[in-house]
Protein backbone atom coordinates (compact mmCIF):
# COMPACT_ATOMS: atom_id res chain seq x y z
CA UNK A 1 0.00 0.00 0.00
CA UNK A 2 1.41 3.36 -0.84
CA UNK A 3 0.01 6.84 -0.49
CA UNK A 4 -0.19 9.41 -3.28
CA UNK A 5 -0.51 13.17 -2.96
CA UNK A 6 -4.30 13.06 -2.94
CA UNK A 7 -4.26 10.58 -0.08
CA UNK A 8 -1.91 12.83 1.88
CA UNK A 9 -4.29 15.74 1.32
CA UNK A 10 -7.17 13.57 2.53
CA UNK A 11 -5.31 12.39 5.66
CA UNK A 12 -4.24 15.93 6.48
CA UNK A 13 -7.87 17.00 6.15
CA UNK A 14 -8.96 14.20 8.52
CA UNK A 15 -6.21 15.24 10.96
CA UNK A 16 -7.24 18.91 10.64
CA UNK A 17 -3.76 20.03 9.69
CA UNK A 18 -3.41 22.56 6.88
CA UNK A 19 -0.84 21.34 4.35
CA UNK A 20 0.40 23.45 1.42
CA UNK A 21 0.33 21.91 -2.05
CA UNK A 22 4.08 22.27 -2.38
CA UNK A 23 4.56 20.07 0.73
CA UNK A 24 2.52 17.15 -0.58
CA UNK A 25 5.22 15.46 -2.63
CA UNK A 26 7.75 15.50 0.19
CA UNK A 27 5.18 14.32 2.75
CA UNK A 28 4.02 11.47 0.51
CA UNK A 29 7.63 10.34 0.14
CA UNK A 30 8.23 10.43 3.89
CA UNK A 31 5.02 8.63 4.77
CA UNK A 32 5.69 5.98 2.14
CA UNK A 33 9.15 5.26 3.45
CA UNK A 34 7.69 4.66 6.92
CA UNK A 35 4.75 2.64 5.60
CA UNK A 36 7.04 0.50 3.39
CA UNK A 37 9.16 -0.23 6.44
CA UNK A 38 6.23 -1.30 8.64
CA UNK A 39 5.04 -3.60 5.82
CA UNK A 40 7.49 -6.20 7.12
CA UNK A 41 4.89 -7.12 9.75
CA UNK A 42 3.15 -8.89 6.86
CA UNK A 43 5.81 -11.62 7.12
CA UNK A 44 4.17 -12.81 10.34
CA UNK A 45 1.16 -15.09 10.33
CA UNK A 46 -1.04 -13.65 13.05
CA UNK A 47 -4.32 -15.34 12.11
CA UNK A 48 -4.46 -17.20 15.44
CA UNK A 49 -3.15 -14.39 17.60
CA UNK A 50 -5.34 -12.26 19.83
CA UNK A 51 -4.53 -8.53 19.66
CA UNK A 52 -3.16 -7.04 22.86
CA UNK A 53 -5.75 -4.94 24.63
CA UNK A 54 -3.80 -4.09 27.78
CA UNK A 55 -0.06 -3.99 28.44
CA UNK A 56 -0.60 -5.30 31.96
CA UNK A 57 -3.28 -7.82 32.82
CA UNK A 58 -5.80 -6.06 35.02
CA UNK A 59 -9.53 -5.95 35.31
CA UNK A 60 -11.12 -2.60 34.76
CA UNK A 61 -11.90 -1.00 38.08
CA UNK A 62 -15.39 0.26 38.83
CA UNK A 63 -16.29 3.12 41.09
CA UNK A 64 -19.48 4.67 42.40
CA UNK A 65 -21.25 6.70 39.73
CA UNK A 66 -21.05 10.04 41.47
CA UNK A 67 -19.55 13.46 40.87
CA UNK A 68 -16.07 13.66 42.40
CA UNK A 69 -14.71 16.67 40.62
CA UNK A 70 -16.34 19.71 39.12
CA UNK A 71 -17.50 23.30 39.44
CA UNK A 72 -14.22 24.45 37.95
CA UNK A 73 -15.49 26.65 35.12
CA UNK A 74 -12.94 29.38 35.80
CA UNK A 75 -9.99 26.99 35.97
CA UNK A 76 -11.15 25.08 32.91
CA UNK A 77 -11.47 28.16 30.71
CA UNK A 78 -8.49 30.04 32.14
CA UNK A 79 -6.11 28.82 29.44
CA UNK A 80 -8.45 29.35 26.49
CA UNK A 81 -7.21 31.68 23.73
CA UNK A 82 -10.69 33.26 23.83
CA UNK A 83 -13.37 32.96 26.52
CA UNK A 84 -16.27 34.98 27.81
CA UNK A 85 -18.36 34.55 30.95
CA UNK A 86 -16.90 31.10 31.56
CA UNK A 87 -17.52 29.89 28.00
CA UNK A 88 -15.11 29.14 25.16
CA UNK A 89 -15.42 31.50 22.23
CA UNK A 90 -15.08 29.99 18.75
CA UNK A 91 -15.58 31.40 15.24
CA UNK A 92 -19.22 31.53 14.19
CA UNK A 93 -20.40 28.03 13.17
CA UNK A 94 -24.09 28.68 12.33
CA UNK A 95 -25.05 31.15 9.64
CA UNK B 1 32.64 27.83 44.34
CA UNK B 2 34.47 25.23 46.42
CA UNK B 3 31.53 24.90 48.79
CA UNK B 4 29.15 24.66 45.82
CA UNK B 5 31.30 21.97 44.21
CA UNK B 6 31.10 19.99 47.42
CA UNK B 7 27.32 20.38 47.60
CA UNK B 8 26.61 19.46 44.00
CA UNK B 9 29.04 16.57 44.27
CA UNK B 10 26.68 14.78 46.67
CA UNK B 11 24.36 12.12 45.29
CA UNK B 12 20.66 12.32 46.05
CA UNK B 13 21.05 9.68 48.77
CA UNK B 14 23.99 11.50 50.35
CA UNK B 15 22.23 14.86 50.23
CA UNK B 16 19.10 13.33 51.76
CA UNK B 17 21.15 11.90 54.65
CA UNK B 18 23.06 15.13 55.26
CA UNK B 19 19.84 17.14 55.22
CA UNK B 20 18.27 14.79 57.76
CA UNK B 21 21.43 15.01 59.91
CA UNK B 22 21.30 18.84 59.60
CA UNK B 23 24.84 18.91 58.22
CA UNK B 24 23.58 20.96 55.28
CA UNK B 25 20.42 22.96 54.66
CA UNK B 26 18.09 22.72 51.72
CA UNK B 27 18.47 26.48 51.22
CA UNK B 28 22.23 26.23 50.59
CA UNK B 29 21.86 23.09 48.50
CA UNK B 30 19.10 24.69 46.42
CA UNK B 31 21.12 27.89 45.98
CA UNK B 32 24.07 25.85 44.75
CA UNK B 33 21.85 24.20 42.15
CA UNK B 34 20.27 27.48 41.11
CA UNK B 35 23.71 28.89 40.33
CA UNK B 36 24.63 25.71 38.42
CA UNK B 37 21.36 25.90 36.50
CA UNK B 38 22.11 29.50 35.55
CA UNK B 39 25.72 28.74 34.66
CA UNK B 40 24.55 25.84 32.50
CA UNK B 41 22.15 27.79 30.27
CA UNK B 42 24.24 27.04 27.17
CA UNK B 43 23.12 23.42 27.44
CA UNK B 44 19.47 24.50 27.03
CA UNK B 45 18.43 21.76 29.46
CA UNK B 46 15.88 23.92 31.28
CA UNK B 47 13.04 25.58 29.37
CA UNK B 48 11.79 27.33 32.50
CA UNK B 49 13.70 28.12 35.68
CA UNK B 50 11.65 28.46 38.86
CA UNK B 51 14.35 29.74 41.19
CA UNK B 52 12.03 31.80 43.37
CA UNK B 53 9.67 28.91 43.93
CA UNK B 54 12.64 26.62 44.60
CA UNK B 55 13.91 28.96 47.34
CA UNK B 56 10.47 29.05 48.97
CA UNK B 57 10.16 25.28 48.87
CA UNK B 58 13.67 24.90 50.29
CA UNK B 59 12.81 27.27 53.14
CA UNK B 60 9.70 25.25 53.97
CA UNK B 61 11.76 22.05 53.87
CA UNK B 62 14.38 23.51 56.21
CA UNK B 63 11.64 24.43 58.69
CA UNK B 64 10.43 20.83 58.69
CA UNK B 65 13.93 19.36 58.87
CA UNK B 66 14.80 21.64 61.80
CA UNK B 67 11.94 20.07 63.74
CA UNK B 68 13.12 16.60 62.82
CA UNK B 69 10.18 16.24 60.44
CA UNK B 70 9.91 16.00 56.69
CA UNK B 71 9.36 13.42 53.97
CA UNK B 72 11.60 10.80 52.41
CA UNK B 73 13.36 13.29 50.12
CA UNK B 74 12.80 16.46 52.10
CA UNK B 75 14.76 19.41 50.71
CA UNK B 76 16.12 17.60 47.62
CA UNK B 77 16.19 19.82 44.46
CA UNK B 78 14.86 18.14 41.30
CA UNK B 79 14.23 19.05 37.68
CA UNK B 80 10.86 18.22 36.09
CA UNK B 81 10.40 17.20 32.47
CA UNK B 82 8.11 19.71 30.75
CA UNK B 83 5.71 16.87 29.90
CA UNK B 84 4.51 16.91 33.54
CA UNK B 85 1.79 19.41 34.38
CA UNK B 86 2.82 21.58 37.31
CA UNK B 87 0.22 23.77 38.97
CA UNK B 88 0.50 27.46 38.02
CA UNK B 89 3.85 26.79 36.32
CA UNK B 90 3.99 26.82 32.51
CA UNK B 91 3.86 23.29 31.06
CA UNK B 92 4.05 22.98 27.27
CA UNK B 93 5.47 19.53 26.40
CA UNK B 94 7.91 21.78 24.46
CA UNK B 95 5.28 22.31 21.76
CA UNK B 96 4.35 25.64 20.16
CA UNK B 97 0.71 24.53 20.27
CA UNK B 98 0.74 24.66 24.08
CA UNK B 99 2.20 28.19 24.20
CA UNK B 100 1.79 29.65 27.64
CA UNK B 101 -0.31 26.78 29.00
CA UNK B 102 -0.38 27.07 32.78
CA UNK B 103 -2.14 24.09 34.33
CA UNK B 104 -4.54 24.70 37.19
CA UNK B 105 -3.59 21.25 38.53
CA UNK B 106 -0.54 19.17 39.41
CA UNK B 107 0.37 15.79 37.91
CA UNK B 108 0.08 12.91 40.38
CA UNK B 109 3.75 11.95 40.06
CA UNK B 110 5.04 15.46 40.80
CA UNK B 111 2.51 15.97 43.60
CA UNK B 112 3.93 12.83 45.25
CA UNK B 113 7.46 14.22 44.96
CA UNK B 114 6.36 17.47 46.63
CA UNK B 115 4.46 15.45 49.27
CA UNK B 116 7.77 13.75 50.09
CA UNK B 117 9.58 17.07 50.36
CA UNK B 118 11.31 17.58 46.99
CA UNK B 119 12.12 21.08 45.70
CA UNK B 120 11.40 22.08 42.09
CA UNK B 121 14.23 23.86 40.26
CA UNK B 122 12.43 24.20 36.94
CA UNK B 123 11.04 22.52 33.83
CA UNK B 124 13.28 20.46 31.60
CA UNK B 125 13.48 20.39 27.83
CA UNK B 126 12.21 17.40 25.83
CA UNK B 127 11.35 16.44 22.28
CA UNK B 128 8.01 17.99 21.30
CA UNK B 129 5.30 15.84 22.92
CA UNK B 130 8.13 13.37 23.72
CA UNK B 131 8.36 12.41 20.04
CA UNK B 132 12.02 11.98 19.27
CA UNK B 133 15.25 10.28 20.26
CA UNK B 134 17.60 13.26 20.30
CA UNK B 135 15.74 16.21 21.86
CA UNK B 136 16.03 18.03 18.53
CA UNK B 137 12.27 18.34 17.92
CA UNK B 138 11.67 20.66 20.90
CA UNK B 139 10.05 24.02 20.08
CA UNK B 140 12.63 25.50 22.46
CA UNK B 141 15.56 24.14 20.46
CA UNK B 142 17.91 21.22 20.99
CA UNK B 143 19.66 20.34 24.25
CA UNK B 144 23.43 19.91 24.14
CA UNK B 145 24.93 16.83 25.74
CA UNK B 146 27.44 17.82 28.46
CA UNK B 147 29.68 15.03 27.08
CA UNK B 148 31.93 15.65 24.08
CA UNK B 149 34.08 13.32 22.03
CA UNK B 150 37.68 13.38 23.13
CA UNK B 151 39.51 16.32 21.57
CA UNK B 152 36.44 17.38 19.59
CA UNK B 153 34.03 20.27 20.27
CA UNK B 154 31.17 18.94 18.12
CA UNK B 155 27.88 19.40 19.94
CA UNK B 156 26.25 16.07 20.62
CA UNK B 157 22.63 15.19 21.39
CA UNK B 158 21.73 14.09 24.94
CA UNK B 159 19.30 11.47 23.63
CA UNK B 160 15.56 11.83 23.78
CA UNK B 161 12.90 12.43 24.41
CA UNK B 162 14.01 13.14 28.00
CA UNK B 163 17.14 14.98 26.83
CA UNK B 164 16.77 17.92 29.21
CA UNK B 165 16.47 15.47 32.09
CA UNK B 166 19.53 13.43 31.12
CA UNK B 167 21.69 16.48 30.35
CA UNK B 168 20.70 18.25 33.57
CA UNK B 169 21.52 15.20 35.69
CA UNK B 170 24.83 14.55 33.88
CA UNK B 171 25.88 18.22 34.18
CA UNK B 172 24.79 18.33 37.84
CA UNK B 173 22.16 20.99 37.22
CA UNK B 174 19.80 19.05 39.54
CA UNK B 175 20.03 16.06 41.89
CA UNK B 176 17.66 13.96 39.84
CA UNK B 177 14.96 14.46 37.23
CA UNK B 178 11.59 13.12 36.27
CA UNK B 179 11.32 11.65 32.78
CA UNK B 180 8.89 9.62 30.68
CA UNK B 181 9.44 6.64 28.41
CA UNK B 182 7.19 5.60 25.52
CA UNK B 183 9.76 3.76 23.37
CA UNK B 184 13.04 4.36 25.21
CA UNK B 185 12.84 8.02 26.19
CA UNK B 186 14.25 7.45 29.69
CA UNK B 187 16.78 4.72 29.01
CA UNK B 188 18.39 5.92 25.75
CA UNK B 189 19.12 9.47 27.04
CA UNK B 190 20.49 7.94 30.24
CA UNK B 191 22.84 5.78 28.15
CA UNK B 192 23.95 8.82 26.10
CA UNK B 193 24.86 10.84 29.20
CA UNK B 194 26.34 8.33 31.66
CA UNK B 195 23.31 8.46 33.95
CA UNK B 196 20.86 5.88 35.29
CA UNK B 197 17.38 5.77 33.75
CA UNK B 198 14.57 3.60 35.12
CA UNK B 199 11.34 2.89 33.22
CA UNK B 200 9.02 1.06 35.60
CA UNK B 201 6.30 -1.44 34.71
CA UNK B 202 3.30 0.01 32.87
CA UNK B 203 0.81 0.98 35.57
CA UNK B 204 3.42 1.56 38.30
CA UNK B 205 3.26 5.36 38.04
CA UNK B 206 0.10 7.33 37.45
CA UNK B 207 -0.14 9.01 34.05
CA UNK B 208 -2.59 11.61 35.39
CA UNK B 209 -1.37 15.09 34.56
CA UNK B 210 1.36 13.91 32.18
CA UNK B 211 0.79 15.19 28.65
CA UNK B 212 -0.33 12.08 26.74
CA UNK B 213 1.64 10.75 23.75
CA UNK B 214 0.78 7.03 23.35
CA UNK B 215 -1.35 6.05 26.30
CA UNK B 216 -0.76 2.28 26.20
CA UNK B 217 3.03 2.80 26.24
CA UNK B 218 3.73 5.97 28.27
CA UNK B 219 5.29 5.52 31.71
CA UNK B 220 7.04 7.96 34.05
CA UNK B 221 10.33 7.21 35.78
CA UNK B 222 13.49 8.86 37.12
CA UNK B 223 16.87 9.76 35.61
CA UNK B 224 19.53 9.96 38.31
CA UNK B 225 23.28 9.79 38.94
CA UNK B 226 23.26 6.27 40.33
CA UNK B 227 21.09 3.23 40.95
CA UNK B 228 20.38 4.04 44.59
CA UNK B 229 19.10 7.49 43.67
CA UNK B 230 16.78 5.94 41.07
CA UNK B 231 15.40 3.54 43.70
CA UNK B 232 14.73 6.47 46.05
CA UNK B 233 13.03 8.62 43.43
CA UNK B 234 10.87 5.82 42.03
CA UNK B 235 9.56 5.02 45.50
CA UNK B 236 8.14 8.54 45.70
CA UNK B 237 6.87 8.63 42.12
CA UNK B 238 5.11 5.24 42.08
CA UNK B 239 1.78 4.22 43.54
CA UNK B 240 -1.88 3.73 42.80
CA UNK B 241 -3.94 6.69 41.68
CA UNK B 242 -7.73 6.42 41.30
CA UNK B 243 -7.54 9.16 38.65
CA UNK B 244 -5.69 6.85 36.22
CA UNK B 245 -7.56 3.60 35.59
CA UNK B 246 -4.38 2.00 34.25
CA UNK B 247 -2.48 2.71 37.44
CA UNK B 248 -2.19 -0.54 39.32
CA UNK B 249 -3.37 -0.96 42.89
CA UNK B 250 -0.52 -2.82 44.55
CA UNK B 251 1.89 -1.81 47.29
CA UNK B 252 5.10 0.01 46.34
CA UNK B 253 8.10 -1.88 47.78
CA UNK B 254 11.08 -0.20 49.41
CA UNK B 255 13.31 -0.36 46.33
CA UNK B 256 16.35 0.95 48.16
CA UNK B 257 16.18 -2.04 50.53
CA UNK B 258 16.57 -4.35 47.50
CA UNK B 259 20.03 -2.94 46.74
CA UNK B 260 22.88 -4.95 48.15
CA UNK B 261 20.98 -8.23 47.95
CA UNK B 262 23.37 -9.33 45.23
CA UNK B 263 22.68 -11.57 42.26
CA UNK B 264 23.79 -14.96 43.61
CA UNK B 265 21.42 -17.59 42.32
CA UNK B 266 19.70 -15.25 39.84
CA UNK B 267 19.57 -16.35 36.24
CA UNK B 268 20.41 -13.63 33.72
CA UNK B 269 19.15 -14.14 30.18
CA UNK B 270 21.05 -12.98 27.11
CA UNK B 271 18.64 -12.55 24.19
CA UNK B 272 20.48 -13.59 21.05
CA UNK B 273 18.29 -11.48 18.75
CA UNK B 274 19.72 -8.31 20.30
CA UNK B 275 23.00 -8.97 18.51
CA UNK B 276 21.93 -6.92 15.48
CA UNK B 277 23.68 -6.36 12.16
CA UNK B 278 25.95 -3.38 12.06
CA UNK B 279 26.17 -2.99 15.82
CA UNK B 280 29.50 -1.34 16.71
CA UNK B 281 32.01 -3.80 18.09
CA UNK B 282 32.58 -1.73 21.23
CA UNK B 283 28.92 -2.17 22.19
CA UNK B 284 29.14 -5.91 21.68
CA UNK B 285 32.32 -5.97 23.77
CA UNK B 286 30.69 -3.99 26.57
CA UNK B 287 27.75 -6.35 26.54
CA UNK B 288 30.06 -9.38 26.91
CA UNK B 289 31.84 -7.53 29.70
CA UNK B 290 28.48 -7.06 31.46
CA UNK B 291 27.85 -10.80 31.20
CA UNK B 292 31.26 -11.47 32.79
CA UNK B 293 30.59 -9.00 35.62
CA UNK B 294 27.29 -10.60 36.54
CA UNK B 295 28.77 -14.09 36.25
CA UNK B 296 31.59 -13.07 38.60
CA UNK B 297 28.99 -11.72 41.04
CA UNK B 298 27.40 -15.16 41.21
CA UNK B 299 24.63 -15.03 38.61
CA UNK B 300 23.88 -17.87 36.22
CA UNK B 301 23.93 -16.89 32.56
CA UNK B 302 21.62 -18.36 29.96
CA UNK B 303 21.11 -17.54 26.30
CA UNK B 304 17.45 -17.04 25.46
CA UNK B 305 15.49 -16.29 22.31
CA UNK B 306 13.02 -13.46 21.76
CA UNK B 307 12.16 -14.39 18.18
CA UNK B 308 9.88 -11.44 17.35
CA UNK B 309 12.34 -8.72 18.37
CA UNK B 310 12.86 -7.39 14.85
CA UNK B 311 9.15 -6.67 14.51
CA UNK B 312 8.99 -4.50 17.61
CA UNK B 313 10.02 -1.22 16.00
CA UNK B 314 7.64 -1.44 13.03
CA UNK B 315 4.79 -2.42 15.39
CA UNK B 316 5.69 0.51 17.62
CA UNK B 317 5.63 2.92 14.68
CA UNK B 318 2.02 1.94 14.05
CA UNK B 319 0.75 1.81 17.64
CA UNK B 320 2.47 4.96 18.92
CA UNK B 321 1.46 7.30 16.06
CA UNK B 322 -2.10 5.88 16.07
CA UNK B 323 -2.52 6.64 19.76
CA UNK B 324 -0.76 9.98 19.35
CA UNK B 325 -3.07 11.09 16.53
CA UNK B 326 -5.99 10.39 18.80
CA UNK B 327 -4.47 12.02 21.92
CA UNK B 328 -3.36 15.11 20.02
CA UNK B 329 -6.84 15.72 18.60
CA UNK B 330 -7.49 17.85 21.67
CA UNK B 331 -5.19 20.63 20.44
CA UNK B 332 -7.78 22.59 18.55
CA UNK B 333 -7.08 26.24 19.31
CA UNK B 334 -10.15 26.40 21.53
CA UNK B 335 -9.22 25.16 24.98
CA UNK B 336 -5.58 26.06 25.47
CA UNK B 337 -2.44 27.38 23.89
CA UNK B 338 -2.09 28.65 20.37
CA UNK B 339 -4.92 29.78 18.09
CA UNK B 340 -4.37 30.79 14.47
CA UNK B 341 -7.51 32.33 12.96
CA UNK B 342 -9.12 31.17 9.71
CA UNK B 343 -12.18 32.02 7.68
CA UNK B 344 -14.29 29.49 9.59
CA UNK B 345 -13.87 27.09 12.51
CA UNK B 346 -12.43 24.25 10.41
CA UNK B 347 -9.82 26.51 8.88
CA UNK B 348 -9.02 27.80 12.37
CA UNK B 349 -8.38 24.20 13.53
CA UNK B 350 -6.26 23.47 10.46
CA UNK B 351 -4.20 26.63 10.68
CA UNK B 352 -3.65 26.25 14.42
CA UNK B 353 -2.46 22.67 14.08
CA UNK B 354 -0.31 23.44 11.02
CA UNK B 355 1.54 26.18 12.85
CA UNK B 356 1.47 24.61 16.30
CA UNK B 357 2.91 21.17 15.51
CA UNK B 358 6.53 20.66 14.45
CA UNK B 359 7.55 18.38 11.56
CA UNK B 360 8.01 15.18 13.56
CA UNK B 361 4.70 15.58 15.41
CA UNK B 362 2.90 16.32 12.14
CA UNK B 363 4.49 13.27 10.53
CA UNK B 364 3.31 11.01 13.35
CA UNK B 365 -0.19 12.47 13.49
CA UNK B 366 -0.52 11.90 9.73
CA UNK B 367 0.78 8.32 9.95
CA UNK B 368 -1.52 7.66 12.90
CA UNK B 369 -4.52 9.14 11.12
CA UNK B 370 -3.78 7.03 8.05
CA UNK B 371 -3.41 3.70 9.88
CA UNK B 372 -6.65 4.31 11.79
CA UNK B 373 -8.61 5.52 8.78
CA UNK B 374 -11.49 3.58 7.27
CA UNK B 375 -10.32 0.38 5.57
CA UNK B 376 -6.81 0.35 7.04
CA UNK B 377 -7.43 -0.31 10.74
CA UNK B 378 -7.19 -4.12 10.47
CA UNK B 379 -4.15 -4.08 8.21
CA UNK B 380 -2.16 -1.79 10.44
CA UNK B 381 -3.35 -1.14 14.00
CA UNK B 382 -4.94 -4.52 14.65
CA UNK B 383 -1.98 -6.29 13.05
CA UNK B 384 0.45 -4.31 15.21
CA UNK B 385 -1.51 -5.14 18.38
CA UNK B 386 -1.31 -8.83 17.43
CA UNK B 387 2.44 -8.54 16.94
CA UNK B 388 2.54 -6.91 20.35
CA UNK B 389 0.93 -10.03 21.82
CA UNK B 390 3.66 -12.12 20.18
CA UNK B 391 6.37 -9.91 21.65
CA UNK B 392 4.84 -10.10 25.13
CA UNK B 393 4.63 -13.88 24.71
CA UNK B 394 8.36 -14.03 23.83
CA UNK B 395 9.14 -12.29 27.11
CA UNK B 396 6.83 -14.58 29.12
CA UNK B 397 8.62 -17.60 27.68
CA UNK B 398 12.02 -16.11 28.48
CA UNK B 399 11.01 -15.22 32.03
CA UNK B 400 9.96 -18.80 32.67
CA UNK B 401 13.68 -19.62 32.43
CA UNK B 402 15.46 -16.47 33.60
CA UNK B 403 14.94 -13.71 36.19
CA UNK B 404 16.30 -10.74 34.30
CA UNK B 405 17.60 -9.95 30.81
CA UNK B 406 20.81 -8.09 29.96
CA UNK B 407 21.12 -6.13 26.69
CA UNK B 408 22.79 -2.99 25.37
CA UNK B 409 20.62 0.13 25.85
CA UNK B 410 21.26 1.80 22.50
CA UNK B 411 22.98 0.77 19.26
CA UNK B 412 25.49 3.65 19.41
CA UNK B 413 26.94 6.36 21.62
CA UNK B 414 25.58 9.93 21.43
CA UNK B 415 25.67 11.39 17.91
CA UNK B 416 26.06 14.95 16.68
CA UNK B 417 23.24 17.50 16.62
CA UNK B 418 21.81 17.50 13.10
CA UNK B 419 23.46 14.22 12.07
CA UNK B 420 20.25 12.19 11.90
CA UNK B 421 17.51 14.79 11.86
CA UNK B 422 16.89 14.51 8.09
CA UNK B 423 16.23 10.80 8.19
CA UNK B 424 13.30 9.77 10.40
CA UNK B 425 13.91 6.05 9.92
CA UNK B 426 17.54 6.10 11.02
CA UNK B 427 16.44 8.14 14.05
CA UNK B 428 13.77 5.55 14.89
CA UNK B 429 16.42 2.79 14.92
CA UNK B 430 17.86 4.29 18.11
CA UNK B 431 15.04 2.62 20.01
CA UNK B 432 15.70 -0.90 18.69
CA UNK B 433 16.69 -2.32 22.12
CA UNK B 434 14.34 -0.28 24.29
CA UNK B 435 11.01 -0.34 22.47
CA UNK B 436 10.24 -4.04 23.07
CA UNK B 437 9.95 -3.29 26.78
CA UNK B 438 7.24 -0.64 26.25
CA UNK B 439 5.26 -2.89 23.92
CA UNK B 440 5.22 -5.61 26.59
CA UNK B 441 4.66 -3.19 29.51
CA UNK B 442 7.80 -4.40 31.34
CA UNK B 443 10.30 -2.51 33.51
CA UNK B 444 13.77 -1.64 32.19
CA UNK B 445 16.77 0.21 33.55
CA UNK B 446 19.88 1.62 31.86
CA UNK B 447 23.15 1.70 33.79
CA UNK B 448 26.31 3.47 32.59
CA UNK B 449 28.85 0.72 32.01
CA UNK B 450 31.78 2.07 30.02
CA UNK B 451 33.16 4.56 27.52
CA UNK B 452 33.34 4.34 23.75
CA UNK B 453 36.74 4.74 22.11
CA UNK B 454 35.82 8.39 21.56
CA UNK B 455 35.31 8.80 25.29
CA UNK B 456 31.50 8.81 25.31
CA UNK B 457 29.35 6.93 27.82
CA UNK B 458 27.66 3.65 26.88
CA UNK B 459 24.88 1.95 28.80
CA UNK B 460 23.68 -1.56 29.48
CA UNK B 461 20.00 -2.33 29.92
CA UNK B 462 18.33 -4.77 32.28
CA UNK B 463 14.77 -5.91 31.62
CA UNK B 464 12.62 -7.51 34.32
CA UNK B 465 9.29 -9.22 34.88
CA UNK B 466 6.25 -7.00 35.32
CA UNK B 467 6.24 -5.33 38.77
CA UNK B 468 9.59 -6.88 39.65
CA UNK B 469 11.55 -3.63 39.76
CA UNK B 470 13.31 -4.92 42.88
CA UNK B 471 15.22 -7.60 40.94
CA UNK B 472 16.16 -4.95 38.39
CA UNK B 473 17.49 -2.62 41.08
CA UNK B 474 19.56 -5.28 42.80
CA UNK B 475 21.03 -6.50 39.52
CA UNK B 476 21.64 -2.93 38.32
CA UNK B 477 23.39 -2.20 41.60
CA UNK B 478 25.79 -5.12 41.05
CA UNK B 479 26.42 -4.02 37.48
CA UNK B 480 27.17 -0.51 38.72
CA UNK B 481 29.58 -1.82 41.35
CA UNK B 482 31.44 -3.89 38.80
CA UNK B 483 31.53 -1.18 36.11
CA UNK B 484 32.98 1.46 38.47
CA UNK B 485 31.82 4.16 36.07
CA UNK B 486 33.39 7.29 37.54
CA UNK B 487 34.07 9.26 34.34
CA UNK B 488 32.43 12.69 34.19
CA UNK B 489 32.21 15.30 31.47
CA UNK B 490 34.50 18.31 31.74
CA UNK B 491 32.39 21.31 32.80
CA UNK B 492 33.03 23.37 29.62
CA UNK B 493 29.56 24.99 29.82
CA UNK B 494 30.44 26.78 33.06
CA UNK B 495 32.91 29.22 31.51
Amino acid sequence: MSVDQNTVRHIARLARIAVRDDELEHLAKELNSILDWVEQLGELDTSDVEPMTSAVETTMKMREDEVTFGNLQDEVTRNAPASEDGFYVVPKVVE
Amino acid sequence: MAKNDELIGLTLAEARDKLKAKEITSAELTDAYISEMEAGRDLNAYVLETAEQAREMAKASDAKLAKGEGGAIEGVPLGIKDLFCTKDVRSTACSHILDGFTPPYESTVTSQLWRDGAVMLGKLNNDEFAMGSSNETSFYGPVTNPWRREGDDTKLVPGGSSGGSSAAVAAKLCLGATATDTGGSIRQPAAFTGTVGMKPTYGRCSRWGIVAFASSLDQAGPITRDVRDAAIMLKSMAGHDPQDTTSVDRPVPDYEAALGQGVKGLTVGIPKEYRVDGMPEEIDTLWSQGVEWLKAAGANIKEVSLPHTKYALPAYYIVAPAEASSNLARYDGVRYGLRVEGKDITEMYENTRAEGFGDEVRRRVLIGTYVLSAGYYDAYYLKAQKVRSLIAHDFRQAFSEVDVLLTPTAPSAAFGIGEKSDDPLSMYLNDVFTVTVNLAGLPGISVPAGLSKEGLPLGLQLIGRGFDEETLFRTAHKLEEAAQFTAAPEAWWRS
